[in-house]
């Protein structure tokens, strides 16, 4: 499905430049689940720029299908890091969701349908009407995660989409993206920095080493599906693997890539 | 119960009344002031309010009831003013409204043409007057041509600087969505630009008063300028200070309902700004 | 540092227009008489620098603007501090300035000419008019924005009202007055050559401009604008590099 190979990204020229990326490798098969994990400001977000065909890498190439990204993809939704800044302010909620659903060639009562069902989903149906700057930082995540699942995208790119929620919708929020993956057939490729978050969430974690980042190494995650909060992470692989990565996230930069 | 909501009700009017009359209350002293200081001094070039109503009343609006009151004389001298005012200001947010948004959306392009626009703004526009006279000669397309070449560059400055500054993460949602086009103009550029381009259109329309009355003064044979001109050569003073309050009041007027659009359209922008 | 893309890209903008207008005027596309070719007009423009009469001319246009700008300073920053410390004031006050800031300057022209003989005084006093509001808007804009937290501060350590207003709310108010003084200075120029235009006069850029017309000199004409607009330009440029100068520490923290 998607097929990075030796992605180099600089940003700046001269004295002022600035590697983020240094040389990534990455595979995600159709239809599968992948956290990728690195510290803060390793250069995740620039890896999800890339995929997204928001920026030119400088180096590598990104494949999604056989076909090479050179422009924005047609067939995939972002749901990004700065989720207040990415939700239109002069659109209701409802018309943000629902705007990216003209390129599906929608009628108009169509893409009304397939939002509410989307805030539905995110348990957000009451707040169609309102405007974004209206609903606390935790609910607009929630909206900007509607937005791309009503897009029904064949590839999901998620930046730390639960950054800043509490601890239960946060909860509630994965599950969500669990079953809506379960449903709709969707490959995922999501980012955090949350080490729990990934093992429960993903088929495989990806970890990232600091700046230039590089793939420290890969765990595939081979917990029973349906997932269950507590149950799952009582589990001794769940306890196992989070040491695991927990240990790649903290393995000095100089150590060579291990594979698990 | 019902005698203390009907207590906080009065109190509440009687706070509203108060809070008006702390705003209005220096307007009838001002002009008791200018009626009494007029009188007293009984300068030809002072004539008392009084006596510009009168004159104005006289002039402009004493005509019959099928014409909203207006005279001939209103009718031949506001309706030319007012057309070329909307005409020229309308044409000048047309242009410098698609213009800035070409410009603020493309690098490359201001490139070629930012110091153009530079030049081109530091002109005081009256200078184009007499050129325009000679182009156009005295008329109509003369003042439109003026009044457009005056206030299109506050709409101009303001578009390609809102449209330039679009938020980063607003542009790469647009896009990673693929969005055409079309939707990104209006669904976003022109929304997200919105509160600065409110502006300089909203400067521009006090500046398009200025030009046209300029452009009036300098070669026309009808509008308010005209009108101001011609009262000053037949020294009716009383007729001159009507048409400059009533260029106050056109500006007055046109402002606030100015203001009343962009609270509307913009509703979202002053609430989110009041919300964060 | 500058791009040099951006260089070679204004230049190339600048060249074609010049150009254009150079073929448009040489082809007889425009009647050479209306709108002369370049050319003509950049010579003419270099010969008016060496004319003592345009001199003359635009010396009388700088007095003009300048004597108005620094009147309408002088009225406008004292009363706009009055009027920004005291809120009840100001409240009262607002209607007035309401309804006579619309009232173009230009129009009190033909009142003006007939109350004041003297020229120069006409044009100064219709400028002072319409430079006054900018400036004084911004000068009440500034002191009702002063950081509460940065008075109090003062306040704190016992100074009195007057202290916190010429340590606290007048230094930090300047931008914003710095910022109407431009304002103000854009169209203080506009209204001495409209007036200069309308009331004829016997100096100013305007005058020249009305003579040059009467003998269908369009060259001239657009030579003396250009030049209007390379004075728009330098006090612009000026006026910026004041602002940048004096308040470096605005411009910091707003990242403006
Ligand atoms: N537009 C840019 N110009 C220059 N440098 C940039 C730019 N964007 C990011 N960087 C730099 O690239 C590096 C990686 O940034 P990136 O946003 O990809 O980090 P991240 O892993 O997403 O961090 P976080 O977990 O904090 O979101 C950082 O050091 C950052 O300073
Ligand atoms: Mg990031």
């Amino acid at each position: 499905m998607l097929d990075v190979v030796n992605l180099s990204h600089t940003y700046g020229e001269g004295p002022n430049a600035h590697q983020a990326l240094g040389g990534i490798d990455l595979k995600v098969a159709e239809g599968e689940m992948v956290c990728v994990v690195g510290p803060s400001g390793c250069g995740k977000s620039t890896l999800l720029r890339s995929i997204a065909g928001l920026i030119r890498p400088t180096e590598g190439q990104i494949r999604i299908r056989e076909t090479t990204v050179a422009d924005t993809p047609g067939d995939l939704a972002v749901v990004f890091q700065d989720y207040s800044r990415s939700l239109f302010p002069w659109m209701s909620v409802g018309d943000n969701v629902a705007l990216p659903l003209r390129r599906r060639g929608k009628d108009r009562t169509a893409r009304r349908a397939a939002a509410a069902e989307a805030l539905e989903e995110v348990g957000l149906a009451a707040a169609s009407s309102k405007f974004p700057w209206e609903l606390s930082g935790g609910m607009q995540q929630r909206v900007a995660i509607a937005r791309a699942l009503a897009y029904r995208p064949s590839l999901l790119l998620m930046d730390e989409p639960f950054g800043s929620v509490d601890a239960q919708t946060r909860e509630d929020l994965e599950d969500l993206v669990l079953k809506v993956r379960e449903h709709h057939r969707m490959t995922v490729l999501l980012i955090t920095h949350d080490i729990d978050e990934s093992v429960y969430v993903g088929d495989r974690v990806v970890v990232l080493t600091r700046s230039p980042a590089r793939v420290a190494g890969e765990l595939s995650v081979d917990l029973p599906f349906p997932r269950d909060q507590i149950a799952t992470r009582e589990l001794p692989a769940f306890v196992h693997l989070r040491a695991e990565v927990g240990r790649l996230v903290r393995a000095k930069k100089e150590s060579p890539p291990v594979q698990v | 119960m019902t005698t203390t909501v009907e207590g906080q009700t009065t109190r509440g009017m009687r706070a509203g009344l108060l809070a008006v009359l702390a705003r209005v209350w220096l307007v009838p002293i001002a002009v008791a002031a200018w009626e009494l200081g007029t009188r007293q001094a009984g300068s030809t070039y002072f004539p008392p309010p009084s006596q510009i109503l009168a004159r104005m009343y006289e002039l402009w609006f004493s005509g019959p009831a099928a014409h909203l009151f207006l005279t001939d004389g209103a009718l031949g001298d506001f309706l030319p003013s007012l057309a070329r005012l909307f005409g020229g200001w309308a044409l000048a947010c047309v242009l410098g409204i698609g213009l800035g948004v070409a410009l603020g959306r493309s690098r490359k392009l201001s490139g070629y043409i930012d110091p153009l626009v530079e030049f081109g703004r530091a002109i005081p526009p009256p200078t184009l007057i007499p050129l325009f006279i000679i182009l156009f000669k005295m008329g109509t397309q003369m003042q439109v041509a003026t009044i457009v070449y005056g206030v299109i560059w506050p709409i101009l400055i303001n578009t390609i600087d809102g449209a330039r500054h679009v938020d980063r993460v607003h542009a790469d949602t647009a896009q990673a969505f693929g969005l055409g086009r079309a939707q990104r103009l209006f669904r976003i550029i022109l929304p997200a630009a919105g509160p600065k381009i409110f502006a300089g259109v909203r400067l521009s329309l006090s500046l398009a008063v200025i030009l046209m009355v300029v452009s009036e003064l300098v070669g026309s044979t009808n509008g308010i300028g005209y009108q101001l001109m011609f009262t000053q050569q037949n020294f009716d003073l009383s007729g001159m200070w009507g048409a400059i309050v009533l260029l106050g009041v056109l500006g007055f007027v046109l402002n606030a309902s100015f203001l009343v659009v962009e609270r509307r359209v913009l509703s979202w922008h002053r609430r989110a700004r009041q919300t964060t | 540092m500058i791009d040099r893309r951006v260089v070679v890209r204004g230049a190339a903008g600048a060249a074609v227009l010049l150009i254009a207008a150079e073929l448009a005027g040489r082809s007889g596309l425009i009647d050479p008489v209306l709108l002369p070719p370049m050319s003509t007009v950049l010579a003419g423009a270099a010969g008016l620098l060496a004319d003592p009469e345009f001199l003359t001319d635009l010396w009388g246009t700088v007095i003009v603007w300048a004597t108005g700008l620094l009147t309408a300073i002088v009225i406008a920053v004292p009363l706009g501090v009055l009027l920004g410390t005291l809120p009840r004031a100001e409240l009262a006050a607002r209607p007035l300035v309401e309804f006579m800031r619309p009232i173009p300057s230009v129009a009190l022209l033909p009142l003006v000419t007939l109350l004041i003989p003297y020229d120069h005084g006409v044009k100064i006093t219709v400028i002072v008019y319409a430079a006054v509001w900018p400036v004084l808007i911004n000068t009440m804009y500034g002191l009702r924005d002063v950081d509460p937290v940065a008075k109090e501060t003062l306040r704190s350590f016992g100074f009195g009202r007057l202290a916190v207003l010429a340590r606290v709310s007048v230094p930090s108010a300047a931008p914003f007055v710095l910022t109407g003084v431009r304002l103000a200075a854009a169209t203080g120029l506009i209204v001495a050559i409209s007036a200069e235009l309308v009331a004829g006069g016997t100096d100013g850029i305007g005058a020249f401009m009305i003579r040059a017309g009467s003998g269908y000199r369009t060259d001239l004409i657009l030579a003396a604008t250009l030049w209007a607009g390379i004075l728009g330009l330098l006090a612009n440029m000026l006026l910026v590099r004041v602002q940048r100068w004096a308040f470096r520490w605005h411009t910091e923290r707003t990242g403006a």
